[in-house]
């Protein structure tokens, strides 16, 4: 890798110890990747507060700063860490304060999460709580070179927001929070970014649901390719990309899709294959879609439902509002819970509208933070959940080792309500 | 017999041992465990199998980006592969690679996952860019 003078006097500790590691971090990973060079970055997405066994032995022997340095740097050296260099926010991580004696988490993590939070809050890291950054005010623009984890929020920030970002790790974006640098690599050459595969959906692709699961199709069948998305598609709002963004980082690795006419950088389906030869299409029929419904839903045989998750990626209002209006006036079953999952920042808006009260009401929670995934906690006894969301359907059986079944935000309503799964996807069809 | 592959040091370091091949992508975060290293995808075709001590030949990483927090747990737990061997470069397979500091390799003239069968012996010689394998006795060749 060329390193241009100012990135050399880092590595050769300018800048103090700290930064020398972030920089020594930045050229394995360039080497590793084949990467020529490092570009500027000011948007740095990461996680360093997550609580997590590994990580409260580390903070035993050595603080926070012997935590970042092995975790966020890969250095095993006692170093102090200084304020972030560039903006940098932290993605989600642990359940909070908010979720005590509601999500059997342990206390422990909490207050160490807390104690994590008064460390990198004072060296400048903001605390957004969240894998939807970019719902709570990290919004980068078109073009802007972005150094972000959580699959979810790089394809969205790639695709929908036209920005540029690998899916960094932990390390990556640790370094980079210290040097203003990430490998130039990958999304951030242009010509990477244009489409290598066409799939044109046959069936038409509407609501949540449907955008989710065309996500776990396309994911399944490209891996870590960049799909263009054609066909029967209707027009798709905030929670349709975010969700089928995720679905498809979960089933395969994508993390830039085009969608003609919508997404920033594809004003055709020309221009998505960057003036290049269009590909065969692969075609999304009714026969896979219903193979995608049954693939979400062959993960548990029991259709008693004792958990309900709304809310993966975290919700936005429209998708807390729409879930108060399934709930209001409705009580759960006295064995099902259901939480919904959002920022806390969009969580303070939920109470101030009123819908927290009526989830609340109705014996539901709001939550922030989180997710039952990432902190591996769900109601104490569940054997089987429920959810709306392609990706949290896919991991979390394997994360808890409980049954899944997959709907529309009405059918997971209805089954905290009633306590039995009974989704059914030609209902959905009827319904639209 | 023998068999010898080159492809692109990816982190430098030797390494030999036996092979645990996986045909397909790998998930860190709600794909492995790294208390134990094992792979926990229920859908998995390694679901339930330890990596721990392994060559780990497998075609790339997919899924959350805790990817390379993971591997990098591995190493801190004690439960990490031997070397990594993968078909396709993603910053997740590159940095998990990296902090899991075991050797590493990618970039083939041949695909590995193809070459390599479970229980084979590998060396992995990541300076030189190259990989020699010692198919196992009975390894069902294809």
């Amino acid at each position: 890798m060329r390193l241009t003078d100012e990135e050399k006097a880092m590595l050769d500790g300018a800048e103090g110890p700290a930064v020398a590691a972030a920089m020594d971090l930045l050229v394995r990973y360039g080497d590793a990747l084949g990467a020529e060079r490092l570009c500027e970055t000011r948007n740095v997405a990461g996680t360093m507060t997550q609580p997590s066994p590994v990580k409260a032995k580390l903070v035993r022997e050595g603080g926070w700063n012997k935590s970042f340095a092995v975790i966020n740097l890969d250095c095993d050296d006692d170093i102090e860490i200084p304020p972030m260099r560039v903006p940098t926010c932290q993605l989600q991580h642990g359940f909070s304060d908010d979720a005590l004696g509601i999500a059997p988490y342990p206390p422990n993590m909490v207050e160490l999460q807390g104690d994590a939070e008064s460390f990198f809050g004072g060296r400048g890291v903001n605390i957004l709580a969240t894998c939807t950054p970019y719902q709570v005010g990290n919004l980068p623009v078109r073009g802007e070179h972005c150094a972000w984890m959580e699959s979810s929020a790089v394809v969205y920030c790639n695709s929908v927001l036209g920005a540029r970002t690998n899916c960094e790790g932990t390390a990556s974006t640790g370094a980079a929070s210290l040097t203003g640098r990430i490998p130039y690599w990958g999304n951030h050459l242009p010509e990477n970014r244009h489409g290598t595969h066409l799939i044109e959906s046959r069936v038409p692709v509407d609501g949540f649901l449907d955008w989710g699961m065309f996500g776990y199709f396309v994911g399944d069948l490209v891996q870590e390719a960049r799909p263009v998305i054609s066909g029967d598609l209707r027009r798709p709002d905030l929670n349709d990309l975010k969700h089928f963004g995720a679905a498809a980082a979960s089933s395969g690795g994508v993390e830039i899709y085009h969608l003609p006419g919508t997404t920033p950088e594809a004003p055709t389906l020309a221009a998505a294959f960057g003036g290049g030869r269009l590909p065969e299409p692969v075609v999304y029929g009714e026969r896979e879609r219903r193979q995608v419904y049954e693939t979400l839903n062959n993960q548990g045989t029991s259709t008693d439902v004792d958990f309900v998750l709304l809310g993966c990626p975290h919700a936005s209002l429209d998708q807390i509002a729409r879930a108060a209006r399934a709930l209001e006036g409705r009580k759960l079953n006295p064995g099902t819970e259901l939480w919904v999952m959002t920022p806390r920042a969009l969580r303070s808006v939920a109470d101030r509208n009123g819908y927290t009260r009526v989830i609340e009401e109705a014996g539901g929670k709001v939550l922030t933070d989180s997710c039952p995934a990432m902190s591996r906690s769900a109601p104490v006894g569940t054997r089987v959940f429920a959810t709306d969301s392609a990706k949290q359907a896919h991991y979390l059986p394997a994360i808890l080792g409980i049954e899944a079944w997959f709907g529309t935000l009405e059918e997971c309503v209805d089954a905290a309500v009633t306590g039995k799964w009974r989704g059914d996807l030609r209902a959905v069809e009827g319904a639209r | 017999m023998t068999i010898e592959i080159r492809g692109r040091c990816v982190v430098p370091g030797y390494a030999e041992g036996e092979a645990l091949v996986s045909h397909e992508t790998i998930s860190g975060w709600g794909g492995i465990d790294p208390a134990t290293g094992t792979i926990i995808e229920r859908r998995h075709e390694l679901f339930g199998v330890c990596f721990t001590g392994k060559v780990l030949v497998f075609p790339g990483a997919k899924g959350s980006s805790g990817w390379s927090g993971f591997f990098q747990s591995t190493r801190l737990l004690g439960t990490a592969p031997l070397a990594m061997v993968f078909t396709t470069m993603t910053t997740k397979a590159a940095l998990g690679a990296v902090v899991t500091r075991v050797p590493a390799m990618s970039e083939f003239d041949h695909d590995p996952t193809e070459v390599v069968n479970t229980g084979d012996w590998v060396v992995v010689a990541a300076d030189q860019g190259l990989l020699t394998v010692t198919p196992s006795r009975g390894s069902a060749r294809r």
